[in-house]
């Protein structure tokens, strides 16, 4: 990539952030520049951001019609998924699949209620409600 | 502690280049990424991050500090630890002894990064540099400038559990016998890099980026899924840290370097090369991203062949390599 060919064109995933790049310039020289972004990561970024959004969204309704527990839609919006929150609260995946359900999250004791707390870092109070 | 923050394209060969030239040893970043032989290409559908593939375009973390132990003659301390407290501890103990510490954390849980850029990926290095009042002084290599970072943030990205979990990882020198790059750690170090991409194992080097074109030629192009992994492989390419594209700039600074210290002028032609090559790949991700987009068909057949090609152009090119430095 020559110099004048880095790009510039604000990624809005960067955040006004500018990124350091290697690029080639008159001389044929390898040097570094910075860039304000490039569309084609600003779309992949944006699609990852997109698909956890989507399935918060998803899991909000759900727990509105009483079909998930809260604690699915939270792992979503900590960006996480079941095997995650499994690693991060020492629960099987099976376990947590479980307490996904209304029911058996209702019924869940204050200590497991404490680990899923400490992995997602939130309030337990927070955990048993929709935003 | 007097200490001079440089941005790099990539956080462990920026981090261990910063921390090498706050010791005196003078060391760009294409110096430590190619001295450490850490160009790479590695797809690994058995560890997954979201439910996809980890696709590696370098060694795996900690291979660049490892790697430049021997050639500078380094002795590092490696620490991690069981407990938060623990960990903070002996960072604090450390700064207070006024070491310059490098940590291995998560980037979710660090509040300075952006928001859109804040996924559970736990292979991101920075520096520490000092601390005022519960604020920790953080050298982070992408960003322009130095950072902070409150006490219990830092703490939580340190000791996040997953995929790659840092254990607290902290590092630093205890000695750097050697202050400047020799020759014969540069061949030495070429020679490694050909080896590992020319390597006969279907998923690393050029192999495993046939495997991952494989791959992707059985995607459905209907299924929203396959966009999913389109979008990852671009993603692991371009953005975690730098990925494919700029990891090929990086090391064709480093070949230039290389042409001035071996006097072969022969690597500043393969300089040039790998540029080509880097920009192949930044032409399939444009490629890839417009798919995702959807201002291009999904068609993951047409992208499973710009991989061979690249495959291809990366399989010459390493041989020839391997030939300049024989």
């Amino acid at each position: 990539m020559d110099l004048d060919a880095v790009p510039q064109e604000g990624n809005a995933t960067l955040d006004g952030h500018a990124k350091l790049m290697y690029a080639r310039d008159a001389q044929g020289r390898v040097v570094t520049t910075r860039s304000r972004g490039w569309e084609a990561e600003e779309i992949v970024t944006s699609h990852a951001v997109d698909v956890l959004v989507e399935q918060a969204q998803a899991a909000r309704e759900r727990v509105a019609q009483g079909l998930a527990s809260p604690l699915e839609y939270w792992m979503y919006e900590r960006r996480m998924d079941v095997a995650l929150l499994s690693q991060t609260s020492g629960f099987w995946q099976w376990r947590v699949r479980r307490h996904l359900k209304p029911k058996h999250f209702a019924a869940l004791p204050e200590k497991h209620l404490a680990r899923y707390s400490e992995a997602l870092g939130l309030p337990i109070s927070t955990l048993q409600g929709l935003p | 502690m007097k200490f001079e923050h440089q941005q790099a394209a990539h956080c462990e060969s920026g981090v261990i280049s910063n921390l090498m030239r706050h010791h005196g040893v003078p060391m760009t970043e294409s110096m430590a990424l190619g001295l450490s032989s850490a160009l790479s290409f590695a797809y690994l559908p058995f560890i997954k991050l979201s439910g996809l593939p980890l696709i590696s375009y370098r060694m795996p973390p900690k291979a660049i500090i490892k790697g430049l132990l021997a050639p500078m003659a380094a002795r590092f301390r490696f620490e991690t630890f069981r407990s938060p407290e623990a960990g903070a501890q002996r960072l604090d103990a450390l700064l207070a002894d006024g070491q310059l510490v490098g940590l291995q954390t998560s980037v979710y849980w660090l509040p300075y990064f952006p928001p859109n850029m804040r996924f559970h990926f736990n292979a991101h290095n920075l520096l520490v540099y000092g601390k005022e009042g519960d604020d920790y002084l953080i050298s982070d290599p992408v960003f322009e400038e130095p950072v902070r970072c409150a006490s219990a943030d830092l703490s939580r990205a340190r000791f996040a559990k997953g995929v790659l979990a840092p254990k607290g990882l902290m590092y630093y020198p205890q000695a750097i016998e050697r202050k400047a790059v020799d020759a014969a750690s540069v061949t030495k170090a070429i020679r490694k890099t050909v080896r590992n991409m020319l390597a006969p194992i279907p998923i690393v080097g050029v192999r495993g980026m046939r495997t991952l074109a494989s791959r992707m030629q059985k995607l459905p192009s209907g299924d929203p899924r396959s966009v999913d992994f389109i979008g990852h492989v671009v993603r692991m390419q371009e953005e975690i840290g730098t990925g494919g594209a700029g990891f090929r700039f990086i090391y064709a600074g480093f070949l230039q370097e290389a042409a001035v210290l071996l006097d072969k002028p022969q690597l500043q032609q393969m300089s040039e090369r790998l540029i080509a090559i880097g920009d192949g790949w930044r032409a399939f991700a444009l490629k890839a991203a417009r798919m995702v987009k959807g201002r291009e068909p999904v068609d993951p057949a047409a992208l499973a062949d710009r991989l061979r090609e690249q495959a291809q152009q990366e399989e010459t090119f390493f041989r020839d390599l391997k030939a300049a430095v024989a």
